[in-house]
């Protein structure tokens, strides 16, 4: 069953098309990822999804209903969670307390959030920080402790922008095998990916993006030899 | 812009750190949600508790005594402004209508129908709540400075607009009658200030426990991530329209309390001595040199504070030719510069914190 379905979703920035009649679906525990270009939408399309942007025109169901016009927070609650690709930490409170804030949403009792707090923790392996400012960590900490934020509110669906997007490369095996846990654990999944390599053990499917469009939907592998993709990305001498 | 890599076998396998032993889950989740007190944090808060209640006996002088009333009416509004910009991050110059709205509010309902002023302040917190709600509905739409400069201009229309209001007095306000029986149904002591200074003390005591307990429940959750990242706190469920109108009206609600009792305790309430900018400033000077954000900042800047300006008055006569205000300036730069935290950062030099409560050792992914 499609947990998510998109139909000609449109977004305009003045003069710029960011997003031009994208559709797809997205099946239940499928991990879809979503390549292109800077500028290709990638990120403007997590923001219609989530309602923080409206759409100029277009509709999206998540579990069969309709959510455009949704505030995020409804949206949240019904359960779409995501990360942020300029990573947005409580900066000046504690890593626990970060997820608490999550967690919160199913209990109002501060220590059941914390309990449910620190197991999401240990699950991205950040348990030994839980007392630190969020301020304190790295990159790829922030990273581990915005995918924890989002998995506390208990998602049917997550969206994950640039999990090793700005992270050092020792870093990257271990986020890697962070998301291939939520997989095992039934999580859907939409990736903004670059790194072809990250994809390629991860996505069961890749759509491609270029100029807001949709130029490709297939395998990793399929994607990979696509022409398109490859204009796209490199310019038509390389194709 | 990253083209798409392809191939090369993921590499290593993750680092062992990933999967704790369930038993350092155990033992983290088995952690006290909130640091014990510290024997000296005990007995300081025991001899802080003796001392406030024997210092009316001590000095019994109406000056002093005046002076911790201040100090306990001002902490109480410091620490109201402090729930919606210390802990929810919104910035609000227009505190003083609210206690504008709870001195009127009693005064009016006594003065023209005997209704007792602890009722009259209820219906002050009521109305002052209500008001919060309905400015924070158009004014949360705007971010930082324009909220705070929104809030300003709202406050000044509120004043102008009592000053012109014949209906409860205008620019002569209301005068409340002198009335010796029943005096603490009616909420007025003409004989010696002791009574004031309790209930003040106790209006600043239940502030300060609604701090302490919206701190630490989700409500205060949902406050700090609100300042902290207002996105993302709505990517994570939270209604940020809901939750700072919360805050709002909470804090009127503090701040109504406060206009009830410096009512009752000067018997006058005009536009100028209730609705003033200089009343927002002046709650927001204190929070901000004491501390934002935390329970015993607001209370320390009141402290710092009124003592100054009331000892200048005295010293100097009148309205003490704004001394005050000159000294108040000059210890803000002197704390932005040194401790910008507030002089709560000097408090938490002496009084460390028990080690439960310090950052852990940072280390790496």
């Amino acid at each position: 069953m499609a947990i998510l379905e998109v139909e000609g979703l449109t977004k305009k920035f003045g003069g710029l098309i960011a997003n031009n009649d994208i559709s797809f679906r997205v099946e239940a525990g499928e991990i879809l990822g979503l390549i292109g270009p800077n500028g290709a939408g990638k990120s403007t399309l997590f923001e219609l999804l989530t309602g923080f942007y409206p759409p100029d025109r277009g509709a999206i169901r998540f579990q069969g209903h309709p959510i455009v016009g949704l505030r995020p927070d409804r949206i949240n609650r019904l359960g779409i969670a995501r990360t942020f690709q300029k990573l947005k930490p409580f900066q000046n409170m504690t890593v626990v307390e970060n997820v608490m804030v999550a967690a919160m949403q199913h209990t109002a009792n501060p220590r059941k959030a914390r309990t449910q707090a620190l197991e999401t923790l240990s699950f991205v392996g950040l348990l030994e920080m839980r007392n630190a400012h969020a301020k304190a960590l790295s990159t790829g900490q922030r990273k581990r402790l915005e995918m924890a934020r989002a998995m506390a509110t208990r998602p049917r669906l997550l969206l994950l922008d640039e999990v090793t997007g700005g992270v050092d490369q020792r870093s990257i095996p271990g986020l890697i095998e962070l998301v291939g846990r939520l997989r095992r654990e039934g999580m859907t999944l939409i990736l903004i990916e670059h790194n072809m390599q990250v994809l390629m053990s991860l996505a069961d499917r890749v759509l491609a993006l270029h100029l807001g469009r949709k130029i490709a939907d297939g395998t990793p592998t399929e994607i990979q030899n696509h022409r398109g993709v490859i204009e796209s990305y490199l310019g038509a001498a390389y194709a | 812009m990253a083209p798409p890599r392809a191939s090369a076998p993921a590499a290593t396998p993750p680092p062992a750190a990933l999967d704790g032993p369930d038993s350092a889950l155990r033992a983290a989740q088995a952690e006290p949600l909130h640091p014990p007190l510290s024997g000296r944090q005990k007995t300081l808060g025991i001899l802080g508790a003796a001392a406030l209640v024997a210092y009316p006996f001590v000095f019994n002088t109406p000056f002093p005594q005046h002076v911790m009333i201040m100090i306990f009416l001002y902490g109480m509004m410091a620490q109201s402004w402090n729930i919606m910009a210390g802990y929810c991050g919104q910035i609000s110059l227009g505190h003083a209508m609210f206690f504008g709205i709870g001195a009127y509010s009693s005064a009016f309902l006594f003065v023209t129908y005997q209704i007792s002023p602890w009722l009259g302040m209820l219906v002050g917190i009521v109305i002052a709540m209500a008001a919060a709600a309905v400015i924070g509905l158009p004014t949360f739409r705007l971010r930082g400075h324009y909220f705070a400069i929104a809030t300003l201009v709202i406050g000044e229309i509120v004043q102008i607009v009592v000053q012109r209001w014949e209906f409860i007095g205008a620019a002569t306000g209301i005068w409340l009658p002198i009335i010796r029986e029943n005096q603490l149904v009616n909420f007025q002591f003409n004989d010696s200030k002791i009574p004031y200074y309790f209930i003040a003390l106790g209006f600043l005591i239940v502030a300060c426990l609604a701090v302490r307990h919206m701190e630490r429940s989700r409500l205060g959750f949902y406050f700090r991530a609100i300042r902290e990242e207002p996105e993302a706190a709505r990517s994570l469920g939270v209604n940020i329209t809901l939750y700072k109108s919360l805050a709002f009206m909470l804090s009127a609600a503090f701040m109504a309390m406060a206009g009830t009792f410096y009512a009752q305790y000067v018997l006058v309430v005009d536009p100028e001595v209730v609705f003033p900018l200089t009343l927002s400033i002046l709650v927001l000077l204190m929070a901000v040199m004491g501390g934002v954000g935390t329970l015993w900042g607001p209370l320390i800047g009141a402290a710092v504070l009124i003592p100054l300006s009331e000892t200048t008055r005295i010293l100097l006569g009148g309205t003490g030719g704004a001394v005050d205000l000159i000294i108040y300036g000059a210890l803000i730069v002197v704390i932005c510069l040194f401790k910008p935290e507030g002089l709560i950062g000097l408090v938490r030099q002496w009084l460390p914190a028990p080690p439960a409560e310090r950052e852990a050792d940072h280390g790496d992914s």
